[in-house]
C-alpha cells in the first residue's frame, strides 16, 4: 500500500489535555504529524481536530479506531486530498521598499491573490490562503526579494461527502449539552487562598 | 494545614444538602460503588483523604501495601477473581509513579481499577513543589481514562465517570488525581449519582444481526472450524454462552494465556493453550483450520508468531467488543462486533449442532505426540533433577482444579498455564500483555481479597519473587491467606532459555543469587520450607495447602531445564519446536 496524505477529520469533547493525548497516539508508533488544527465545530461545545499525515490507508485506517478509544472522542474520519476542501493560510513580511520597488513581487502577489495587511514603511505583511503547493511557491518566489518572515497555518479541511456528523452533532448538543470545563482557579492565588 | 478560604461563591445550600469536604465525597463515592476494599500507601498529597477514611475504617478495609507498585497489582489480582473493580490510593509524586508499571499491565490485560492519587495543592501545579509530578501526562497512555480535579465539587462525577469507564466495555485502569486543596475543600454534597452514560463514550459498539449471519454461515460450511478464546469471555462473563456455542457446534476451542479458566481445563473440546509456549495441537492446526474463530483475544504476536505464515488458509471470525481489534493484527473476513455475551447466544441460535469427531481427534493425535516428546518426562521426570511441571502435577492432584494460581513472569509462569487445571473460571492471574515481572506476589494478595473462600496459590520464580518480595510485610500485617510457591532453579530462568538457544549460551546476567527465602518468610512471621529432593516434595505441597494461613514454599528445580514446545520468534506457529 501507498503512503499518501490523508486528513484525520475528529469531534471531540473540549476538554483540557485533548491535544495531548490525541498526540501520543501517533507519536508512540513514531508517526510525525504533518499540520494539526484545533477548532470549535458548529455544534457549540464539541470540538474539530484536523490533523494531516502521510501514511498508508491501513495505518490510518487503525489509528483512527485508537482515536475512537478515547473516552472524549466522539468520531474519526479519514480522507484523501481527493475528498475534501482544504487551505491553508499564510502570513508574509516583506521589506515595504521592495515591493514598491520592484514590479515582479508586486506581480507575484497579484498571481497568488496575496493581499497586505499591514503596511508599514519597514515593512508590509501579506496574506495569502490555499493549497499547499502554492503557498511553498509563493514562498520559494518571495525569498529571493528579502523575506524576512514566513508562517503557514495548519490545514483546515471540509469533506465534500454527504453532511458528516453534523445531524449527529447537532442531537447530540441538543439531548446532552456539553459539561462545562474546569480550569484551575487558584493559580497565582495563593497569598488569597490559603494559609497553611 | 488549617483554615482554608476557598469558595465565595458557592451557590444558595438547599435544604437537603450537607456539607463534605472533597475527601469525604471520594470515600462516599466508593461506598456507592459497592466498594469494600482497597490497596493504598499514605503520604502528603493524599493525607487528607487518609484522614477521612480513619472515621470510614469499619466499612472500608484498607490493605496498607509495602509498595504503590504492589498496591496496584493486589488491586488487579482482586479485580481478576472478583469480577469487581480493583480500587487503589497513593501519593503524589513517586507515589503515583510507582503506579506506572500497575496501570500498563491493568491496560494491557483490561482490568477494571481506579487509582485515586493525591497532587499538591492545585496553586502550586507546575511549580516544581515537593513530590510534584505530571501524573496525568506521565498515566496518559496507560489508563482508559484520567482526570485531574482541582476543586472539590468535581469529585462525585469524577469518580462516577472513573467506575462507569473502568467497568464498562473493554475494562480498563482509570486514575483521578486530586489535588490537595480539592480533598480538603468543603463544598455542598448533593449525594452520589452512578453514571450509567458519558455522551462521548460508546463501551459496546451495537451488534449487526447480519455479521452474526454471516458468521453462522461460514461455521454451517466449516469442514474444520477452531475457535481461540481469550480472557473477553471472562470480562464478558459468558462462559456459560461461549460453552453452549461450542458444544453446539461441535467446534475444538483453544485458549489464550489470558483466556484460561474460562473453559475448565477437562472440557472435551478443550485442546490446551495457544502460543509460544502453548500447546503443540493448536499452534499446528491454526494453520490447517478453515474457518477459524477468535473470541474476546487480540492475536498478540505471542499467539500468532509469524503473522504472513499465520493461518493464510482460513476464514477468519473475530468477536470483539472493541473494534480497534478487529483488523489490528489478522485480517477478519467477518468482524462480529459486539459484547460476547450478546453475540454468542445469537450465534449459537443459528449454527447447526455438529460434531467434528474426526477434526478433534486431529488435535488428539497431536496431542499425543506431545504428550510422548514433552509432557510426559516434564510431569514425571525420571532423572533425580525435579522439574517445574511435576510440581504442578502434584499441585493439580491436591487442589483438583478448584485453585486460583496466580503466576509471575517466565519459566514457571508458562508451565503454569500449560499444567494447571482449572475448573472455575477466573482462576488463572497472570500478568499476560506486559510480562511484569513481580506482578505474582502482589497479584496473589488481591486475589485472595476478591475470593478469600479459596485456596490462593502464588507461583513465582526465583527472580520475580526478589523484585516485590516486600509484599511479605503485607501479607505478615493483614493475613492475606496466600500460599507462595517458589520454583528455584537459581537462574532468570526464561532469558537464560533463550540465550541458550539463540545467543549460543553466552550467559548474560542470569545468574541471580537469593537469599534464603525461608528465613526471609519466617522474619515476616510466614512460615515455610525449601525442598531440595523429589522425595519430600508432595508432602510439603501438602502441608502447604493444608495450613491455614499463608505459607512460603520453595522448591529447587533443575536449573537449565527448557520450556517446550516453542514457537522461536519470527517463525510460524506451525513451525513450533517439540524439543
Amino acid at each position: 500500500m501507498e503512503k499518501q496524505e490523508y486528513t484525520i477529520t475528529l469531534y471531540t469533547e473540549n476538554s483540557i489535555g485533548m491535544i495531548g493525548r490525541i498526540s501520543i497516539i501517533f507519536s508512540r508508533r513514531k508517526i510525525n504529524i504533518e499540520s494539526l488544527n484545533t477548532s470549535p465545530s458548529e455544534a457549540e461545545g464539541i470540538h474539530r481536530f484536523t490533523i494531516v499525515i502521510h501514511e498508508t490507508e491501513d495505518v490510518v485506517r487503525k489509528l483512527c479506531r485508537q482515536i475512537e478509544k478515547q473516552v472524549e472522542v466522539l468520531k474519526a474520519y479519514y480522507n484523501t486530498n481527493d475528498e475534501v476542501i482544504w487551505q491553508e493560510q499564510a502570513l508574509y513580511k516583506v521589506p515595504t521598499d521592495i515591493v514598491t520597488e520592484k514590479a515582479p513581487v508586486e506581480r507575484l502577489l497579484r498571481q497568488y491573490g496575496a493581499s497586505a495587511v499591514v503596511i508599514r514603511n519597514d515593512y508590509t505583511v501579506f496574506e495569502t490562503a490555499g493549497h499547499r503547493e502554492e503557498i511553498d511557491a509563493l514562498t520559494e518566489a518571495l525569498a529571493e526579494y528579502n523575506l524576512i518572515e514566513f508562517v503557514r497555518s495548519a490545514r483546515i479541511a471540509i469533506i465534500k461527502d454527504s453532511e458528516g456528523f453534523h445531524k449527529k452533532l447537532k442531537e447530540f448538543e441538543e439531548q446532552e449539552p456539553a459539561e462545562e470545563v474546569v480550569e484551575n482557579r487558584y493559580l497565582n492565588k495563593q497569598d488569597k487562598v490559603f494559609t497553611m | 494545614m488549617n483554615t482554608l478560604e476557598i469558595t465565595k461563591d458557592t451557590p444558595q445550600k438547599e435544604a437537603e444538602t450537607i456539607q463534605l469536604s472533597g475527601s469525604q465525597a471520594v470515600l462516599e463515592a466508593l461506598l456507592a460503588e459497592g466498594v469494600d476494599i482497597l490497596f493504598g500507601y499514605p503520604g502528603g498529597a493524599i493525607m487528607p483523604i487518609y484522614d477521612a477514611l480513619y472515621d470510614y475504617n469499619d466499612r472500608l478495609k484498607h490493605v496498607l501495601v509495602r509498595h504503590e507498585q504492589g498496591g496496584i497489582h493486589a488491586a488487579q489480582g482482586y479485580a481478576r477473581t472478583s469480577g469487581r473493580v480493583g480500587v487503589v490510593f497513593a501519593t503524589s509524586g513517586p507515589g503515583a509513579t510507582n503506579l506506572v508499571t500497575g496501570l500498563a499491565d491493568a491496560m494491557i490485560d483490561s482490568n477494571p481499577i481506579v487509582c485515586v492519587t493525591g497532587q499538591v495543592f492545585a496553586h502550586l501545579l507546575g511549580t516544581d513543589a515537593f513530590q510534584e509530578t505530571d501524573v496525568i501526562n506521565i498515566t496518559a497512555p496507560v489508563t482508559k481514562w484520567n482526570y485531574q480535579v482541582t476543586d472539590a465539587c468535581e469529585i462525585p462525577s469524577a469518580l462516577a465517570k472513573a467506575f462507569h469507564i473502568a467497568r464498562t466495555g473493554r475494562p480498563g485502569p482509570v486514575l483521578i488525581d486530586i489535588t490537595k486543596n480539592a480533598q480538603l475543600q468543603l463544598f455542598d454534597y448533593e449525594g452520589y449519582k452512578v453514571c450509567n452514560h458519558i455522551r462521548s463514550y460508546r463501551p459496546k459498539p451495537i451488534v449487526r444481526r447480519e455479521y452474526v449471519e454471516q458468521a453462522a454461515a461460514l461455521i454451517n460450511e466449516a469442514q474444520r472450524p477452531f475457535v481461540l478464546f481469550g480472557q473477553g469471555v471472562i470480562l464478558g462473563r459468558a462462559e456459560a454462552e461461549f460453552k453452549a456455542f461450542i458444544e453446539k457446534a461441535g467446534i475444538p476451542a483453544a485458549a489464550t494465556v489470558m483466556g484460561l479458566s474460562a473453559l475448565e481445563t477437562g472440557h472435551p473440546l478443550h485442546v490446551g493453550m495457544l502460543g509460544m509456549h502453548g500447546n503443540y495441537a493448536p499452534n499446528v492446526l491454526t494453520n490447517e483450520c478453515d474457518v477459524l474463530i477468535a473470541i474476546g483475544m487480540r492475536f498478540d504476536d505471542r499467539v500468532t508468531g509469524r503473522l504472513d505464515k499465520y493461518a493464510k488458509q482460513a476464514k477468519v471470525i473475530h468477536l470483539d467488543i472493541d473494534p480497534a481489534e478487529i483488523d489490528k493484527n489478522v485480517k477478519t473476513t467477518v468482524p462480529v462486533w459486539g459484547d460476547c455475551k450478546e453475540t454468542l447466544p445469537l450465534l449459537t441460535g443459528l449454527v447447526d449442532a455438529r460434531n467434528h469427531a474426526e477434526w478433534l481427534g486431529r488435535f488428539r493425535e497431536l496431542e499425543q505426540a506431545e504428550i510422548k516428546e514433552v509432557i510426559h518426562d516434564e510431569l514425571n521426570p525420571t532423572s533425580e533433577i525435579m522439574t517445574m511441571g511435576e510440581v504442578i502435577r502434584i499441585l493439580n492432584e491436591l487442589t483438583h482444579g478448584e485453585a486460583v494460581i496466580v503466576t509471575d513472569v517466565g519459566q514457571h509462569q508458562m508451565v503454569a498455564c500449560r499444567y494447571a487445571q482449572f475448573n472455575r473460571s477466573k482462576s488463572n492471574v497472570t500478568s499476560g500483555g506486559l510480562g511484569t515481572m513481580g506482578f505474582g506476589l502482589p497479584a496473589a494478595i488481591g486475589a485472595w481479597y476478591g475470593t478469600p473462600d479459596r485456596t490462593v496459590v502464588a507461583i513465582i520464580g526465583d527472580g520475580g519473587i526478589q523484585m516485590t518480595i516486600q509484599e511479605l510485610g503485607t501479607i505478615m500485617q493483614f493475613g492475606a491467606k496466600v500460599k507462595i510457591l517458589i520454583l528455584n532453579n537459581e537462574f532468570l530462568g526464561m532469558v537464560r532459555q533463550w540465550q541458550q538457544l539463540f545467543h549460543d549460551r553466552r550467559y548474560s546476567f542470569v545468574n541471580i543469587a537469593s537469599p534464603d527465602f525461608v528465613t526471609v518468610a519466617k522474619g515476616y512471621g510466614i512460615p515455610g520450607k525449601s525442598v531440595r529432593e523429589r522425595k519430600d516434595l508432595e508432602q510439603a505441597l501438602s502441608d502447604m495447602i493444608a495450613h491455614d494461613g499463608s505459607y512460603l514454599l520453595e522448591v529447587m528445580v533443575g536449573k537449565e531445564n527448557n520450556v517446550f514446545p516453542m514457537v522461536p520468534q519470527g517463525s510460524s506457529v506451525a513451525e513450533i519446536r517439540l524439543k
